[in-house]
């Protein structure tokens, strides 16, 4: 448990709130990353979750804000404190592959379901959140512990 | 205009959010999920610091008739918890416990520049694409 940053968690994770608060306020919209991503997408196929598709420009306007959030927390904090990867080029591809096609199947990913879901009450992101916290949590005990990747 | 200035802002308080909180590491994430290592509960203060924020907040926004630059509110009406739902979010658990990303972090750590992210990012999108192919099928 050295690593756990209670603090800077909360903190964090409310600013993550207020910007779904601010994005349902100002374009009543769900903040959820894949949602906003698959919506800006060209379209391949006829999905059931593009009724709430559509409307490019307050979707690239949110995605490139992502990365400036980074690099302005960066910017603020004296530098960009460094992350570690887990995982190789093979499996990070397989990874982004099954995260991409994951999370449009099942309409959603950590912020629709796992934040924006959650805070309004709804069934469908509990179940959701539940399912891809536990297979999860599954994935890591087998590659880590019993595989030893 | 609105919409796309609101948006911008929602979109990089988003990203400090996932900055601040370390949650564009992988290795924060993994180190959550590994609960039989050494484990790292951060990331359930987190959600719960989103969660404090975002709940009373789209209570509060939501008594308005709409929001402020768009004309009504867009949120999911469905309440019917289908297997197609709970093969998307076990793939995308499969996936997120692999890499250790999801799609906002991957995306905010694009700005590290490093090309293992971008490689990340390139077949998550590619995922999407493949996903629209499958639900047209």
């Amino acid at each position: 448990m050295e690593n756990f940053t209670p603090l800077s968690g909360f903190l964090g994770g409310a600013l993550i709130g207020l910007a779904a608060t601010l994005l349902l306020l100002t374009n009543g919209r769900i903040a959820g990353i894949s949602g906003i991503l698959g919506g800006a997408l060209p379209r391949l196929g006829h999905d059931r979750s593009e009724a709430l598709g559509g409307a490019l420009p307050w979707r690239l306007a949110f995605l490139v804000g992502l990365p400036l959030g980074t690099l302005l927390v960066a910017a603020l904090g004296g530098g960009l404190a460094p992350i570690t990867l887990q995982a190789g080029w093979p499996l990070l591809i397989l990874a982004g592959l099954l995260v991409g096609i994951g999370t449009r199947l099942g309409q959603g990913c950590t912020s629709g379901h796992g934040v924006c879901g959650l805070a309004r009450g709804s069934r469908r992101s509990l179940a959701a959140t539940a399912t891809f916290m536990a297979v999860a949590v599954a994935t890591v005990a087998v590659t880590r512990h019993l595989l030893g990747l | 205009m609105g919409a796309v200035i609101g948006s911008l802002l929602a979109g990089i308080l988003f990203g400090a959010g996932l900055t601040l909180s370390r949650m564009i590491d992988p290795a924060k994430v993994v180190g959550f999920l590994d609960v039989f290592g050494a484990w790292d509960p951060t990331l359930a203060f987190v959600m719960a610091g989103a969660l404090a924020v975002a709940a009373p907040g789209y209570a509060l926004v939501r008594r308005r008739r709409g929001p402020l630059f768009a004309a009504a509110f867009q949120i999911p009406t469905r309440r019917d918890i289908e297997p197609r739902l709970l093969a998307g979010a076990g793939l995308f658990g499969l996936g997120w416990g692999l890499a250790g990303f999801c799609p906002g972090p991957a995306l905010a750590a694009l700005a590290t520049g490093l090309a293992p992210v971008g490689l990340f990012v390139l077949a998550m999108i590619g995922g999407m694409l493949l996903a629209g192919v499958l639900a047209r099928g």
